[in-house]
């Protein structure tokens, strides 16, 4: 079992790195221009909220549909719903690059409730102190609650990751590259089980990899724990 | 230096609830002013409608000769700047060291650096925290953080320090120390303070005059020898301890 494993892996070696590559890209890639994104949306929805600091009732009611209705379509349809868009931006809806568009649009949404409750832990009398000292509301954003966030909103960057981690592999089944894709051409389609561990194995140690050093920073930089 | 003539709040929400009543109430400079009630009887809300956090159902509120519940935008925060505030849960920043969460409000009004630094050494002599300046919040005790708190509002020299409850988490002993300060500060400094308190103690260390208030009503009001000798209302003689005192 650990021969065909190993021999598995050498003969498919050059074929795993690019997995491991186009996995990282599509989770990366995604995850930053999905924080660019959700980021901004997560902060207005914490802030036109009714306890908010700037209450803007149609707005957040808007803003919390559009997130809702983001969050609750399954991400397989979402790929396949997004094909289009994909060609558009991309020229092809085809390839790890492709993915990271609907990767994007699946995140977004996750991102900007990740960031609103991050926020929302931010004691409210810390804000009105703030306020009392003359900070204006985009003070209030940028000096107060996103500073006193960080450790939380590190955290929150470690489950957008893991979780755009799992996206990727299902991005691979539908054309999307990495090693989601390697899964299901060697390991399904061809019949190659140690392919399939191989690649299980992989995205396990890169998730637990990510959630370990998420964990790290996010206590190197919380000074509440000094 | 403050004014308040028929203050009146209500909560709409559920129900209405009127957590002040027809309040009227005059401090003048150089006082230390203490309000006193039980909890809930609407001393936070009256220092929240001061400090404009709260808008006023009725009623106004003059700082300094101007008419606070009017004033929007840039004149309202060049109001809370002139006014300090210190809270019970001191509210500091947790993730800034100590001078940084002094230099916060001079750093939201884009004062220079270099004079940043200079009046946030000041402070920290002043509330005696030199020490202590790169230590985070959660490495201080209470008394220490309401000493940060102290330093923080009195950064941008404001002519009123109001004071939200700033003892009641804080020992016998500590809550001295912060009383020492703030007088050293409304003496020293020329600061008017106006101290939110359910503790007679307090009243009766700094406060030139009180006001006893019960229900979102003040029951009386006077100098504090006056009160604090010979109260007229059943609420006072309670908070003093000497309900039914006539043995």
């Amino acid at each position: 079992m650990m021969q065909t494993l190993l021999s598995a892996l050498c003969d498919n070696g050059p074929l795993l790195l690019t997995g491991v590559w186009e996995t990282l890209y599509m989770t990366i890639a995604s995850a930053l221009v999905g924080y660019l994104i959700g980021l901004p949306l997560g902060v207005l929805l914490m802030v036109s909220a009714r306890d908010g600091i700037r209450p803007r009732r149609a707005l957040h009611a808007v803003l919390g549909w559009a997130v809702n209705i983001g969050r609750s379509i399954p991400f397989i349809i979402l790929i396949i719903a997004l094909i289009p868009l994909s060609r558009a931006v991309m020229g092809t809806s085809i390839g790890y690059k492709a993915a990271v568009v609907s990767l994007v649009v699946g995140a977004a949404p996750f991102i900007a409730r990740l960031v609103e409750s991050s926020l929302a832990e931010i004691d409210r009398g810390v804000v009105e102190a703030a306020r009392a000292m003359g900070a204006t509301d985009w003070q209030i954003i940028t000096r107060v609650l996103l500073p006193e966030a960080i450790p939380s909103l590190v955290r929150g960057v470690s489950i957008a990751t893991i979780m755009l981690v799992g996206y990727t592999a299902m991005a691979g089944t539908l054309g999307g590259g990495g090693l989601g894709a390697i899964a299901i051409r060697y390991g399904y389609h061809r019949y190659q089980s140690q392919m399939m561990i191989i690649t299980i194995v992989l995205l396990v140690i890169l998730v637990q990899v990510t959630q370990v050093l998420f964990n790290l920073l996010a206590k190197a930089i919380d000074k509440r724990n000094r | 230096m403050i004014a308040i003539k028929n203050l009146t709040k209500v909560f709409q929400a559920p129900q209405d609830v009127a957590a002040l009543r027809n309040i009227s109430l005059r401090v003048d400079p150089g006082d230390v002013f203490g309000i006193i009630g039980m909890s809930g009887a609407g001393k936070s809300t009256l220092l929240r409608c001061i400090a404009q956090l709260e808008k006023p159902t009725d009623g106004t509120i003059y700082v300094d000769g101007t008419d606070v519940s009017s004033l929007k935008g840039r004149e309202l925060i060049e109001l809370r700047k002139s006014i300090g505030v210190i809270f019970q849960g001191y509210n500091l920043l947790l993730q800034r060291d100590v001078a940084h969460n002094i230099a916060f409000p001079l750093m939201l009004s884009h004062t220079p650096k270099e004079q940043i630094w200079r009046r946030t050494q000041e402070l920290m002599e002043l509330v005696g925290l030199t020490a202590k300046a790169k230590a985070y919040p959660s490495q201080l005790s209470g008394g220490q953080k309401q000493r940060v708190a102290i330093a923080r509002a009195l950064a941008n020299n404001p002519k009123i320090l109001l004071c939200d409850e700033p003892t009641s988490a804080l020992d016998s002993f500590t809550t001295q120390s912060i009383l020492t300060l703030l007088r050293d500060i409304n003496r020293n400094l020329g600061v008017t303070i106006l101290i939110i308190t359910h503790e007679i103690g307090v009243v009766r260390s700094i406060c030139n005059k009180v006001a006893v208030i019960d229900d979102g009503l003040f029951v009386e009001q006077g100098p504090t020898a006056q009160i604090l000798n010979a109260p007229t209302s059943d609420i006072t003689r309670l908070l003093l301890g000497t309900a039914g005192g006539e043995q």
